[in-house]
């Protein structure tokens, strides 16, 4: 059964961790931003699907944190110790942070992506892990794959077809 | 109020926007292209997001839509949503030329772009006039922003100020369809309204928020 191929989902506001051969995918990122963090030669990724960059914006009780990028990161780094990562050998790649629409309204939702990935970067930073790759910003959608095995994210936009990073 | 639950009378309530608005606007399509159309029964759910997307056929489903932001007393965003085809289909009746295309050589035809467009414009003005009138409530839509890509890209915009509060959205979700033409031209109103307009509606409607 292992080595049989399989693809784990994240979906939005959600996170997960995958070893090889296993890979993961998440779908439709638009202004939401797909994190991963890897350690390579012990081939485990983790991914988060994030939807808005700061858990001070929520107005609920008890929150979802994997909805928010500080909170999501927090969360998979350590869901990544636990999968016996190395601190020293973790690496990002994140993609995602697109403004889908131009709205004129003053609404603070617009340039919503931007925050995200800004917000992203500001953490991957106070972690210490650096940013190898990154697609981020534009005006489309993004479907992503990551294997674990590889390091590479396989990126899907309905206009340019497959890029890899 | 709770996002995550709803009585049987909010449930009707809303459904019944959903049955006035798109009632309306599937009058206005009947007009503008000359056609009986019917609508289904609106379908009110509470779903966590990622059901949403399910709903609309999976994230990374390829969809066309119109967008509006509902500007007024009641703000939400209210979505126009079709496939390829049936954006296509629906285009070639307006423009009355069967081989008319959305894109040409992979880029957006401009001129089937605008008229879908300007069909959104109609529809989702007769959607959100009749619920204005209904509710008492003032509602407008902004300009369309029309978008093929990713059904997950689009629809979480207007799950973003909702996704603070909730991790739920109330959808209120109605299809159009046409009654003869053979490939059909359906359509899918999604409403999403924000979170502080339910209890704006409820009370419009005299509803409580509470029982």
């Amino acid at each position: 059964m292992i080595d049989t191929k399989s693809i784990v989902k994240v979906g939005i506001a959600d996170l997960n961790i995958v070893t090889a051969p296993t890979t993961i995918r998440t779908s439709g990122l638009g202004s939401c931003v797909g994190v991963v963090i890897y350690d390579l030669p012990k081939k485990v990724a983790g991914l988060a699907h994030i939807m808005l960059p700061d858990s001070n914006l929520a107005k609920q009780a008890t929150f979802n944190e994997f909805k928010y990028a500080d909170t999501a990161i927090d969360n998979m780094v350590d869901k990544l110790y636990e999968c016996g990562v190395r601190k020293f050998a973790l690496k990002a790649k994140i993609t995602g942070g697109a403004q889908m629409f131009q709205f004129t309204s003053s609404n603070d939702m617009i340039r919503i992506g931007q925050r995200n990935v800004e917000a992203v970067l500001t953490k991957l930073s106070e972690h210490q892990i650096p940013v190898v790759a990154s697609d981020v910003g534009g005006n489309c959608g993004r479907t992503i794959d990551f294997d674990p095995n590889t390091g590479e994210l396989k990126i899907r936009t309905v206009s340019k077809g497959e890029e890899i990073i | 109020m709770k996002m995550d639950k709803l009585s049987s009378i909010q449930l009707d309530a809303l459904r019944e926007i959903g049955n006035i608005g798109a009632g309306n606007a599937a009058t206005s399509m009947s007009k503008m292209i000359n056609e009986k159309i019917d609508m289904h029964v609106p379908n009110v759910s509470i779903v966590e997001f990622n059901e949403l997307m399910d709903e609309i056929g999976g994230a990374d489903k390829v969809i066309v839509s119109i967008l509006f932001q509902i500007q007024g007393e009641a703000p939400g965003t209210v979505y126009l949503i079709f496939s390829m085809e049936e954006a296509e289909e629906l285009v070639r009746h307006i423009t009355l030329n069967s081989n008319q295309k959305l894109f040409t050589d992979g880029e957006p035809d401009e001129f089937a772009i605008s008229a879908l467009q300007e069909t959104g414009n109609i529809l989702a003005g007769s959607y959100l006039s009749a619920l204005s009138d209904f509710t008492n409530i003032n509602m407008h839509p902004s300009v369309p922003h029309l978008s093929v890509d990713m059904a997950g890209a689009i629809i979480s915009v207007g799950l973003l100020e909702l996704s603070q509060v909730t991790d739920y959205a109330i959808i209120i979700d109605t299809k159009i369809h046409d009654t003869k033409s053979k490939n059909g031209i359906n359509g899918q109103f999604l409403l999403l309204p924000a979170p502080e307009s339910f209890t704006k509606l409820f009370h419009a409607l005299g509803i409580n928020d509470y029982d």
